[in-house]
């Protein structure tokens, strides 16, 4: 009973990071260009 | 983005947006961002090789033809993007993949902790995980509910309904019903449902969404764009780029050789030729001297020249046509969708099912708690998380499939309607033929007169010029040695070679409807080069292919008559000629008026109205911008056998989607007396939902190469 009280708030959070991560990255563009970014990792002078 | 973030106040800084259709391969974007960047005034340029586009953030002073040439520099035909059509147009999808994520997330969390129930949790346990599932249920149907909240009010204001009224409903009943059997500590809660019957459905809102944005994209990085602006002298002699909305009677344009034209005035220095085909449909240029009427739209062929502004905007010509196309397009709009065709049956259906479970519960003792619970439990279960899916999932995988083909449909209702069609109108220039010309008897020259020709002819823009060193281009010429090479605009290219006076140019004495070239070296013979509009690759064929699909064919061209009765002789279909915009338009009205369903297929300006009338239309890639924004589906390349391909593939698209109903249909048969006998807990809800979803995703995938 105790470990469930305890990692059911653990599973909970650990979604919503990745939620949070999911939505984070949405509005900062990162699909805006999917194609586009298959392609940059073949460019070669880019530090 | 990254760029706004470097703004600094010091200095003023302008967005400019381009189109670069042509970039295909990794080394373009590396190429083109450090090709711009290089230019002095540019701060930053960012590609989007998806949209194939790039953002381009620079200082005021530098003037966008300075960025176009600089692309041309690196090797790419790049075209400004008016920046009122591009804001924000993916919003509505970000903002369904958005509630998507949230139903997503919150569905995965619930069923998490409905499996622990359904395997056997008991009393407190229980209790505390179905208000775990409402603390993350509630919230989550709120926020991802919406999109359905909104249409659903939209419609029920006006006293109809729609599907997403039953989605309404049962969402809420059900989130409601589950609220209050936690409270009491009851066996069943139906969070799980309601959160992936959300999820479900904003996944099928969500690929509609991104398929009609994909070949938006498509089409915009196609479009060429009646110039958006032009070079205009001012009063005290120097010379500033003015965007087509600023341009105002009485102001002076410089038009260069192979530039279109932004607005509507009269020649006031230089002699050229400009193509009208365009505005007309007539593949010759017309001669322009100082005086002549230029209209917005037509493109400079041979040399400068300096053109007073008499109408600018809503005044010039083109507008007129898009005003006529505006209209046009009106009677389209009237067109329901297969989705909502099925729901004004469906949601009717789904209600009174609904009700008379729980009437009928009602009258046979049940309490109302129990009846209530019966009746959503019909909801859920019917509530058309399939149909929901059904359309979207076939549409997308078949327009992929087209995209892949070179065929850029431009939304689901296109690809519907598409299916219906049962008649063709075909414009002729540019439709059925290349819409540029090709040389014919080019064979009989020999290697030195066609080297001479290929030097004498790339160096003009002149159409029929460039016709010669495209064909010769291909036979691998080498281009001769000439020098004190002049170009007079309507007559010709002069240039010495080998000491002699050599020629390029018009054939006067030939007769009106061909159009010839004439090649004189010193004093040999002269030569006459004919050329000629050729059909399309595959037309024959594909007028085959259209009839074997049930579809009549028939050409309506602004064309003269005898230039069009040739083009239907040789492929065996009837034609009208010589019509203009407004008797192409009341072509297809009477049509529609026999009650036929008709596929508009055009590129001109002048068959703007007719394509936005058409009950569908389609526009290859080389027509003009009015043409390809008005028509449903834009096809690449020059054979014509996309249109055939299209409408192949939307006919068995509707096939699967119809599959797709009577699946729906098929589950709900068995499900629902299962419902409406009160046998279904959340355990049966869920499985049949997501099983239902699975095969009707799956049966769509079958349509992946449907466009082959």
């Amino acid at each position: 009973m105790n470990v469930v009280l305890l990692l059911i708030p653990i599973a909970l959070l650990l979604g919503l990071a990745g939620l949070a991560a999911f939505l984070w990255a949405l509005r900062s563009g990162q699909f805006e260009d999917l194609d586009g970014a298959a392609m940059r990792i073949l460019e070669e002078d880019e530090i | 983005m990254n760029a706004e973030a470097q703004i600094t106040a010091t200095q003023a800084i302008a967005q400019t947006r381009l189109s670069v259709p042509s970039m295909r391969c990794a080394g373009c974007i590396t190429k083109i961002e450090k090709g711009l960047s290089a230019v002095p005034g540019v701060i930053d340029a960012r590609v989007n090789f998806t949209s194939k586009r790039v953002a381009v953030s620079h200082g005021v002073e530098v003037q966008i033809p300075l960025l176009v040439t600089s692309l041309r520099d690196l090797g790419f035909e790049a075209q400004p993007i008016d920046d009122g059509t591009v804001i924000d147009e993916h919003e509505e999808s970000r903002a369904l993949l958005r509630a998507m994520a949230v139903a997503g997330f919150a569905a995965m969390n619930i069923m998490l902790l409905s499996v622990s129930v359904w395997s056997g949790a008991t009393g407190v346990i229980r209790d505390m995980f179905h208000w775990f599932s409402a603390l993350i249920a509630l919230p989550t149907v709120l926020y991802s509910g919406r999109p359905f909240f909104r249409s659903a009010w939209s419609v029920v204001r006006h006293g109809r309904t729609n599907m997403d009224v039953p989605i309404t409903i049962g969402v809420v009943l059900v989130s409601g019903l589950s609220l209050y059997e936690t409270i009491t500590g009851g066996a069943h809660a139906y969070f799980d449902g309601a959160v992936m019957l959300l999820f479900f459905l904003l996944t099928g809102r969500w690929l509609d969404s991104v398929m009609r944005d994909r070949a938006r994209d498509g089409v915009t990085a196609l479009l060429r764009q009646s110039a958006p602006g032009a070079l205009v002298v001012k009063p005290d002699g120097q010379t500033e780029w003015v965007g087509a909305r600023d341009l105002a009677p009485g102001m002076r344009m410089l038009v260069a050789a192979g530039e279109r034209l932004a607005a509507d005035g009269l020649v006031e220095e230089g002699r050229s030729s400009f193509d009208l085909s365009l505005l007309t449909g007539e593949s010759q240029p017309e001669t322009v001297l100082p005086g002549s009427v230029v209209h917005a739209g037509t493109l400079n062929v041979s040399a400068p020249v300096t053109v007073r502004v008499t109408a600018a905007g809503a005044d010039t010509a083109i507008a007129d046509i898009a005003r006529i196309m505006e209209e046009a397009a009106q009677t389209r709009s009237h067109y329901v969708r297969i989705a909502d065709r099925a729901a004004r049956y469906y949601a009717p259906a789904v209600h009174t099912l609904a009700l008379s479970a729980f009437i009928g519960w009602m009258i046979m003792g049940a309490g109302w708690h129990q009846a209530l619970m019966i009746s959503a439990a019909v909801l859920i279960i019917t509530c058309p998380c399939a149909l929901g899916l059904a359309v979207p999932a076939a549409q997308i995988v078949a327009v992929g499939s087209l995209m892949r083909a070179g065929i850029l449909v431009k939304d689901g209702s296109a690809l519907e309607r598409l299916a219906e069609a049962d008649h063709v109108l075909l414009d002729k220039t540019g439709t059925l033929t290349l819409g540029r010309p090709e040389p014919v008897d080019i064979g009989m020259l020999d290697q030195r007169q066609k080297s001479v020709m290929m030097a004498l002819a790339r160096s003009s823009r002149h159409p029929l010029s460039q016709a010669l060193r495209r064909s010769l281009e291909a036979e691998g010429i080498v281009a001769a040695d000439i020098s004190e090479l002049v170009e007079t605009p309507g007559e010709g290219l002069f240039a010495k070679y080998d000491g002699e006076v050599v020629s390029l140019g018009r054939a006067d004495d030939t007769d009106a409807v061909t159009l010839a070239s004439r090649l004189r070296i010193g004093n040999e013979p002269a030569i006459d080069i004919h050329f000629h509009d050729a059909l399309r690759p595959q037309a024959a064929e594909t007028i085959a292919a259209l009839r074997k699909l049930g579809l009549e064919a028939a050409i309506i061209s602004g064309d003269r008559a005898a230039a069009v009765a040739e083009v239907a002789s040789e492929l065996g279909i009837g034609a009208r000629a010589g019509l203009s915009p407004k008797d192409k338009l009341d072509a297809i009205t009477q049509f529609s008026a026999e009650g036929r369903k008709v596929l508009m297929v055009g590129d001109g300006l002048n068959d703007g109205p007719a394509l936005a009338a058409g009950h569908v239309s389609m526009a290859p890639a080389s027509a003009s911008d009015a043409g390809q924004n008005a028509a449903d589906a834009v096809w690449m390349g020059d054979g014509l056998m996309p249109v055939a391909i299209a409408i192949r593939a939307a006919r068995a698209t509707l096939r699967v989607v119809k599959e797709n109903f009577v699946l729906a249909i098929g589950y709900n048969v068995i499900a629902v007396p299962l419902a409406l006998a009160g046998m279904v807990t959340p355990l049966i809800a869920a499985l049949a939902m997501s099983g239902s979803s699975i095969i009707v995703v799956g049966n769509a995938l079958r349509l992946r190469s449907a466009a082959r």
